[in-house]
């Protein structure tokens, strides 16, 4: 059962959901398309699930559709995405050829009329080459971009530059680009099961399932077992706090069975936690939200000190539960950490073990810090706002 | 005086604000001087008003992202501080602002046998600002319609009808003081000064609010007939 506008009335700041009601009326009725590269899992696929069912609330005709993706187009799909986030990647012919076929394939058989058509990230974006023409086009980007591997930026480019917009998640994700390039945060989903508020027993009773003990402060880090992460940092953190506070770290996220990379790190973080039973690791299952939502609502601090991060969602959610967050000084992390009001940000593993043992010797500055945090995230991160954006979005080009 | 009906009703016009990338950064303050003098006027405004729509639980130290990043980023402490003297309240408009800024940094610059550079965090990037009005339906004809009304409407109206009013409609005094002292509104002259004394630098959106429902409150108790 989707759930309605008005359940947020008392969530987003106040006056907003009013004020989306009235902006809606000025897309009401107006076909709106999303193409996704499948509709499972992923920051997309939550933020869609949750704002699908919302613009259409307000009047819009949306349709979500997917790509008809077979062959080696996932293998091309993951090789453009590691690409365009920097990875130093080849890109052989028979790649480039198993996209541009599932392309004309999905092209010609998607019904792609709309008034607006919004592709989601590099899956998706060579289906402009069957655009109709009385459409606009807007490609959704979440990637982090900034330093694109280069040839790859030269094969996806030219499909960008025949959009007439590109969204990214942040400014410094823009490209040197012919077309518009909007900024559009992501946002969480205040309501969903990760991020609604539990029962204390709720906690008690999922913390008890995954064998963490309440008896000491809890540190910590929502994440994959990838390597980007700094699993090990955030170990190397702990062992300086803890040799001033006892507390215990916990290091969660999806470590997929499949994923042979993700298997070595969380082998990796186990070796470098050496027995310390104060130390818990707890890779997940994908749909682990309550595990997660119910391990952020025990924390005392959270830390996200990834060396490269696109938006970073878990520090969002974080801080909507009225979380301190000490994160790197990296990507979307800085955005949204206001420093010294919301939590820190850090360069290092001292500076993270800094903040760390000051929010715990201060429990009222981390408390003060958190509530600012939840505030921060009510303001700007939330699917509210992300349904603003996106009737402004539509709105503007209407415009144009 | 409190029952005093204006010829023209105040109508509350809220706003949602579009933000647009230009793929133009600075690494250095060379770099953003020559940004700054050559990015639309849209963008000069984003970056010294749209703060107000971004910081909501207290006010940013500097009055614009060019300080905050000279501060934070660049760490030229001297050049935020000058950058911070720039009220952007003060200009009629925002070409004026412009130059006041460029000014400020080629001066800074003249002074200095290095081009400060950023050290730590990120470039500056220059972001542009579209905003779409939205009629709330709601308007006020009375002192104490326009009091109740405005302490529960979204924050943007105040955005709105200040910065958008002052800034890029040219309605100088901003619409609530327009309103409150002319004779198509309340006529009430003395109370829209009181209204105009309040200084939105260091105030966030709310502040202003606060400061704003204070003096109408104070007006109100004083012309209640006894």
């Amino acid at each position: 059962m989707p759930i309605s506008l008005n359940a947020y009335r008392d969530i987003a700041p106040p006056g907003r959901v009013e004020l989306l009601y009235r902006l809606s009326r000025q897309t009401a009725g107006k076909r709106m398309l999303h193409i996704t590269g499948n509709r499972t899992g992923g920051e997309i696929g939550e933020i869609l699930h949750t704002l699908i069912p919302l613009l259409t609330e307000v009047g819009l005709e949306v349709r979500w559709e997917t790509m008809k993706g077979a062959g080696n187009f996932h293998e091309a799909v993951q090789t453009f995405r590691n690409g365009l986030q920097g990875d130093d990647v080849k890109v052989p012919e028979s790649l480039l050829e198993g996209y541009r076929d599932v392309i004309s394939q999905t092209g010609r058989l998607l019904d792609l009329t709309a008034d607006s058509v919004i592709t989601h990230d590099p899956h998706t974006l060579g289906l402009i080459d069957y655009a109709p023409s009385d459409s606009r086009w807007i490609w959704r980007c979440y990637l982090d971009v900034s330093r694109p591997q280069r040839k790859t930026w030269a094969f996806l480019r030219p499909y960008v530059i025949k959009y007439d917009a590109a969204v990214f998640s942040l400014p410094q994700f823009a490209q040197p680009l012919p077309v518009p390039q909007f900024l559009v945060y992501p946002s969480i989903d205040p309501l969903s099961e990760k991020n609604r508020e539990l029962e204390p027993e709720e906690i008690a009773e999922t913390l008890d399932t995954l064998h963490i003990p309440r008896d000491k402060p809890i540190l910590l880090q929502v994440s994959r077992f990838t390597r980007s992460k700094d699993l090990r940092g955030v170990i190397e953190a702990y062992r300086l706090v803890k040799s001033h506070f006892d507390c215990r770290l916990v290091l969660a996220g999806s470590a997929s069975p499949d994923e042979l990379d993700e298997q070595a790190v969380l082998n990796d973080v186990r070796d470098a936690a050496e027995k310390d039973e104060d130390i818990h690791i707890v890779p997940l299952p994908p749909e682990s939200s309550i595990e997660i939502n119910a391990l952020q609502r025990a924390a005392t601090i959270v830390i996200q000190k990834s060396r490269r991060e696109g938006f970073g969602l878990s520090v969002t959610e974080a801080m909507w539960k009225g979380k301190p967050v000490i994160g790197s000084e990296t990507g979307g992390i800085t955005l949204q950490i206001m420093y010294g009001q919301t939590g820190y940000t850090s360069n290092s593993v001292e500076g993270t073990a800094f903040y760390t043992r000051h929010l715990l010797n201060n429990p009222a500055i981390a408390q003060e810090m958190g509530a600012r945090a939840r505030d921060r995230v009510r303001q700007n991160f939330l699917i509210t706002r992300h349904l603003e954006d996106y009737l402004s979005l539509l709105i503007f080009m209407g415009r144009m | 005086m409190s029952d005093v009906r204006a010829p023209t009703p105040f109508r509350f016009v809220g706003c949602v604000e579009l933000r647009e990338m230009l793929g133009r950064k600075a690494a250095d303050v060379q770099q953003l001087m020559s940004g700054i003098e050559e990015i639309p006027v849209d963008s000069i405004y984003y970056h010294t008003h749209s703060y107000f729509l971004r910081y909501e639980h207290g006010p940013s130290l500097f009055p614009s992202d060019f300080a905050t990043w000279v501060a934070v980023s660049v760490r030229d402490r001297v050049l935020s501080e000058r950058l911070g003297l720039i009220d952007p309240f003060e200009f009629r408009d925002v070409e004026a602002l412009r130059a006041a800024i460029v000014a400020t940094i080629d001066d800074h610059l003249k002074s200095l046998w290095n081009v400060p550079r950023v050290i730590h965090g990120e470039p500056f990037e220059f972001v542009s600002s579209h905003i779409i009005e939205v009629d709330l339906d709601l308007s006020a004809q009375t002192l104490q319609e326009f009091r109740d009304q405005l302490s529960t409407v979204d924050r943007s109206v105040l955005f709105n009808h200040i910065c958008e009013a002052k800034i890029r409609k040219g309605r100088h005094s901003g619409d609530f003081i327009l309103w409150i002292g002319s004779e198509h509104g309340l006529n009430l002259p003395d109370l829209a000064t009181r209204v105009a004394a309040i200084q939105p630098i260091g105030l966030t959106l709310e502040g202003i609010r606060a400061r704003t429902l204070e003096i109408v409150d104070h007006w109100l108790a004083k012309t209640v007939p006894a």
